[in-house]
This record gives C-alpha cells, sequence and structure tokens, in this order.
C-alpha cells in the first residue's frame, strides 16, 4: 500500500493549514458567539483531524479495509456522542401535568 | 545484495505470503487498535459534553483559570511533532537512516517539552487547591461544578499525558533500531506503525485542547 505517495511538500502544507485553523479556533474563541463558539471550535478541530488522519496517517492512501477500520471507528463515535442529543432535548417540552 | 537479501527473509514472518500483506496486516493491527483507542477516550468526551451541558457556569469559571497560552503552545508543540513523525516515516522508507533518527529524536523531545508544559500546568493547580478531592477549593459560585471539571480535566489530559509516555518510549526503540540499521526502504513498517500511533495522541489533543480552555 502507501509507499511514499505523500510528498513532503503536502505534509508541509498541511502543517501549515493546521496552523492556521488553530489560529483561527484560538481567535473564533475570544468572540462570545454564545453556543455557537462550541460549534465553531469543534468543526475546526474535527476539520484538523481529518487533515491528520487523511495525510499525516496516510488514511487516504491505504486500503479499503483500513478505511473501514477507520470509518467504524467514526461511526461508533458518532453513535456514542449521539447519546447527548437526550440532555439537549429534555427541556425542549414542557413536562405533561402531574398525575 | 546477499546481505540485502537474508534481511529481506529476516523480516519477512514465515506466516505471510509477502512484505506487503506482512505491512497490511501490521497497519491494520493498528488502526483497529485506534479505533478502540477512540471509543475509550469517546466516552471521556461525552462525559464532560453531558456535565458541561448540565453546568455551564461551574464548567465556564473552572475553564476560565486555564492558562490559554499553555494550551495553545502544547497545541502548536504537537502539530509540529506530527510534522517531524511525518518526516521520519518518509525519511525511513528512502532508506535515510540518519534522517529518521534525526526526526524521531526531535519528535521525541517535542514530546517532552508538551509534558514539560504539562508537568508546568499541573503544578499550578496543584498550587492553587484545584485538585478535586478533600484540599479542593474553589472561589466562584459553583465550587462543586468547578471540582466535576477538574476531575474530567484531569483524568483526560492525564491519560493523554500517558498515552504521550508511551508514544516516547515507542519512537525511543524504533530510534535505537533505526540506528542500527534495522529498517530500509522495503522494510519501515515499525516506523509507520509507531508513526500512526502518535499522530492519533496528536488527533486526541487537537479536541482536548478546544473542549477544554477554549469553549
Amino acid at each position: 500500500m502507501a509507499t511514499g505517495k505523500v510528498s513532503r511538500r503536502s505534509y508541509f502544507v498541511v502543517f501549515g493549514v493546521l496552523l492556521a485553523l488553530t489560529y483561527v479556533m484560538v481567535q473564533a474563541a475570544m468572540f462570545d458567539l454564545g453556543p455557537w463558539n462550541a460549534v465553531v471550535s469543534l468543526t475546526i478541530a474535527t476539520a484538523e483531524a481529518f487533515l491528520v488522519a487523511l495525510i499525516f496517517m496516510q488514511l487516504r492512501y491505504s486500503s479499503r479495509l483500513t478505511w473501514l477500520v477507520a470509518g467504524g471507528a467514526l461511526v461508533w463515535l458518532i453513535l456514542l456522542l449521539s447519546t447527548i442529543g437526550d440532555y439537549l432535548t429534555r427541556n425542549l417540552l414542557e413536562a405533561p401535568p402531574s398525575f | 545484495m546477499p546481505d540485502g537479501a537474508i534481511a529481506h527473509e529476516l523480516r519477512l514472518r514465515h506466516h505471510f505470503d509477502s512484505l506487503e500483506q506482512q505491512h497490511e496486516a501490521a497497519s491494520l493491527g493498528m488502526w483497529i487498535f485506534l479505533a478502540t483507542e477512540v471509543l475509550f477516550f469517546g466516552g471521556l468526551f461525552l462525559a464532560y459534553l453531558v456535565y458541561r451541558l448540565l453546568y455551564p457556569q461551574g464548567f465556564d469559571e473552572a475553564s476560565g483559570t486555564l492558562d490559554l497560552f499553555w494550551g495553545a503552545t502544547n497545541t502548536v508543540v504537537l502539530i509540529t511533532s506530527s510534522l517531524t513523525m511525518a518526516l521520519a516515516v518518509a525519511a525511513a522508507r528512502d532508506g535515510n537512516r540518519s534522517g529518521t533518527v534525526l526526526f524521531l529524536v526531535v519528535t521525541m523531545l517535542l514530546g517532552v517539552a508538551f509534558l514539560g508544559v504539562k508537568a508546568l500546568e499541573y503544578s499550578r493547580k496543584i498550587a492553587e487547591h484545584h485538585v478535586p478531592g478533600a484540599g479542593f477549593t474553589f472561589e466562584g459560585e459553583r465550587p462543586d461544578h468547578a471540582e466535576i471539571f477538574f476531575s474530567l480535566y484531569f483524568v483526560m489530559t492525564g491519560l493523554h499525558a500517558l498515552h504521550m509516555i508511551v508514544g516516547i518510549g515507542v519512537l525511543a526503540v524504533i530510534a535505537i533500531l533505526a540506528s542500527r540499521g534495522r529498517f530500509s526502504t522495503d522494510y519501515s513498517t515499525p516506523v509507520e506503525i509507531s508513526g500512526l500511533y502518535w499522530h492519533f495522541i496528536d488527533i486526541i489533543w487537537i479536541f482536548l485542547f478546544p473542549l477544554l480552555y477554549l469553549i
């Protein structure tokens, strides 16, 4: 599989992009965007994670089987984290009158 | 080259058909391990998100006592170490022995720098009595909720730091092997596999930093 398909240049490009994204993340946190602060910084963090996985970890040039394992990890993580939906929606509706 | 041929034979374990197959199996094994690590840290991330949602004020106050400068510095240090790790793997694939060792050593030094900053941050937290337990004190509206924040902070960053220590140990072994000429253009799998692990630790920190320091 991946044998030197990623050039050193692309490593430096990704490195630069990662630093830029981190800078944007820190700057964005200086503004009070309410709940959007979390959305912005976690979106940037996710983008950084994808860059590291795809280029530094060479996932992009790895076999389908490796993709399956990485994708499986992502799917199960999303499933795990989506239980936050319970806490997010608890107070959406008024509690029914006591009976 | 008879020497190379013998080394080639030695490096290919008998239960694999080819070096490619062996490499594929080793790489896949590491990815499967990392998948379990994703879920291991995922549970902690979920716990953090739930408590953050339940106790926004206490978490806000506690998060505000962390030093953003050192958190951001460590993020840059780790991202840089990922670059040098990737360059070490590239050097190993090129059969560049001294380059491999050099980049591995730089990666380890950056890892040590990260841990040094972490130790500095921990010692401050200890001095401020922000370590959960009997001696915990917090000047804020909700010290009880802040204590939960610091519990999660120490567990998450502590486990991350533990992974870093293991990673530095692994890289030390790989660097010694590389300096002895164990890797070549057709066999650099161990360098790559430990690289995968190192990048993974970087990814975990990429999420820990905004969650603990920024939000």
